[in-house]
């Protein structure tokens, strides 16, 4: 005899709190509880984008003052992010069915555990002062934390605004952008409160950023619900026949793969994010050396925080405006206007114009926000709701391998010039023109997705989602007693 | 369905946003006032 959902809710304890059923919201629940819900967990996680923060100080644990004999240099540092970035893709992939299929609430549950986790590993590797401790907490067990605090809110925010995916899944993704806004001051103030003149707090940091993402992020799960089966907002008509891009069908998650526009999404993702995460981590260095004189240190720091809140703001603005032009023509802008910024900016050089230097980043790091925020939307509108969570984890491995040859373009290629004499203010020219072309490489990819075959898509229940499960026996029940039952 | 009757108040969905948006806002702030100094 199995436990009906009602019975699964009722029952108590962590198990019952964590359970599909309980998620389901009840009438009268109001959708805009939900991005925050999102919110808490991304503007948790997002904190990986301001890990840098502790580069210097970790390289002085035992000196102190300077680096001493033993203490951990900038490249093993890098790493951190590195693995956890990498793990972040691939987790989404692997976990991202059973993100999809045991609801939000367990997999927010669980990234939160897995995040904190991560930090308390880590402020134990710091006091034995072992790197491979902090990659393994950091890296690994904050990176599984990661991918699957990542993809948890989007596939509900989805399902919760059927009349503006684009609008609710960049505002959760906007969150992820915006987080290191919070974390880089927060961290700064916590190292400066635990340092003394004998000790530098990294670890005690590390312990009590793990605390408040912790609680921050179990607000968000537990604030989290899905809409009953057959919920729809009020005054929302769906459209009755799917239109030529937009599928009212549904794609299981592993027939996805098979098809041709997972992986033209895959390519034109690759391209919008290796386009902007090479630049962001070079922008400071890479305007003072096309600028020598006119932008100094102080000055590219302004720049770099400017291009995060582009890359914040990017990120609602252009997903929102994806639901108005479509989610091709958006990608379609995003790669004509890549092509066209980083084709001006070795102009912008040439002729010391800061302001269009700066204009043309700012575009180009909106995008890079933008592509990530759009993306869900894209893949919902190809593939349907059901499995969108999970297909946006497999699709995420586009970032891991973007998080390589971004910098790689950039870096790698600047050395080359500068050691075969070029100047370092026309060092990242071909750089530019490389980029400007995989926008033509992107575009193209764009240009050939079309609706999927009808083959592919769900004729039957196939792997029910235990949350769609409940929810639908949580709907029958709710037939069947009073509203408030 | 409607989306908001009386299940949420709206005291609870202002403490929400503003658990998630104060801090955002107060960050945001923090690098506008660093970022200005491109211009100076």
């Amino acid at each position: 005899m199995t436990m009906t959902a009602a019975q699964a809710g009722a029952s108590g304890g962590i198990s019952g709190f964590l359970d599909p059923s309980r998620t389901i919201a009840k009438p009268g629940f109001n959708r805009w509880m939900v991005p925050p819900a999102a919110l808490c967990i991304h503007l948790c996680i997002g904190q990986a984008y301001a890990f840098s923060v502790f580069n210097l100080p970790m390289t002085k644990l035992l000196g102190v003052s300077k680096s001493a004999p033993g203490d951990w240099s900038i490249p093993e540092l890098g790493w951190i992010f590195s693995i956890a970035i990498f793990v972040l893709g691939f987790s989404a992939a692997i976990f991202g069915r059973w993100v999809e299929e045991g609801g939000p609430r367990k997999a927010m549950f669980t990234s939160a555990l897995c995040w904190a986790g991560g930090f308390l590993i880590s402020a134990i590797g710091v006091y034995v002062h072992n790197i491979w401790v902090v990659y393994f907490g950091y890296g690994l067990v904050g990176g599984i934390g990661l991918g699957l605090g990542y993809i948890s809110p989007v596939s509900t925010l989805i399902k919760w605004f059927p009349d503006r995916p684009g609008m609710a899944t960049g505002m959760a993704i906007m969150g992820f952008g915006g987080a290191a806004f919070i974390a880089s001051p927060l961290s700064v103030w916590l190292m400066s409160i635990f340092s003394t003149s004998t000790h530098i707090g990294v670890g005690e940091t590390f312990v009590v950023l793990g605390a408040i993402y912790f609680v921050f992020m179990m607000v968000g799960a537990f604030i989290v619900r899905l809409p009953a089966p057959g919920w729809k907002p009020e005054g929302y008509v769906p459209p009755v026949q799917a239109s030529r891009l937009i599928t009212n069908s549904d794609v299981y998650v592993y027939d996805a793969l098979k098809t041709p526009q997972f992986w033209c999404i895959w390519i034109v993702l690759c391209i919008n994010v290796t386009a902007g995460i090479g630049v962001i981590g070079q922008a400071s260095a890479m305007s003072q050396e096309m600028f020598p004189g006119h932008i100094t240190v102080i000055a590219a720091a302004g720049f770099v925080g400017l291009m995060s809140l582009f890359n914040m703001l990017g990120r609602f603005f252009w997903a929102s405006t994806s639901d108005y032009i479509g989610r091709k023509n958006t990608y379609f802008v995003f790669m004509v206007l890549g092509f066209a910024m980083y084709c001006t900016v070795p102009y912008t050089g040439s002729v010391g114009s800061v302001a269009g230097f700066v204009l043309c980043f700012l575009v180009i790091i909106s995008m890079y926000g933008g592509g990530f925020a759009t993306v869900p939307a894209y893949l919902r509108d190809m593939f349907g709701t059901r499995y969108v969570g999970a297909i946006h984890g497999l699709l995420l491995t586009a970032w891991s391998m973007a998080g390589i040859f971004g910098p790689v373009l950039v870096n790698y290629i600047r050395e080359y010039n500068i050691t075969h004499g070029v100047p370092k203010a026309q060092a990242y020219n071909i750089t530019m023109y490389i980029m400007a072309g995989l926008f033509v490489i992107g575009f193209i990819a764009n240009f050939l997705i079309r609706a999927v075959n009808t083959r592919f898509h769900m004729k039957s229940d196939k792997a029910l989602p235990i949350a769609a499960e409940a929810g639908r026996e949580f709907g029958e029940s709710l037939t069947r007693r009073p509203a408030n039952a | 369905m409607t989306t908001q009757t009386s299940g949420t108040q709206g005291w609870q969905l202002a403490l929400a946003w503003g658990f998630v948006g104060i801090p955002l806002i107060w960050g945001v702030s923090q690098t506008i006032a660093n970022a200005l100094k491109l211009f100076q």
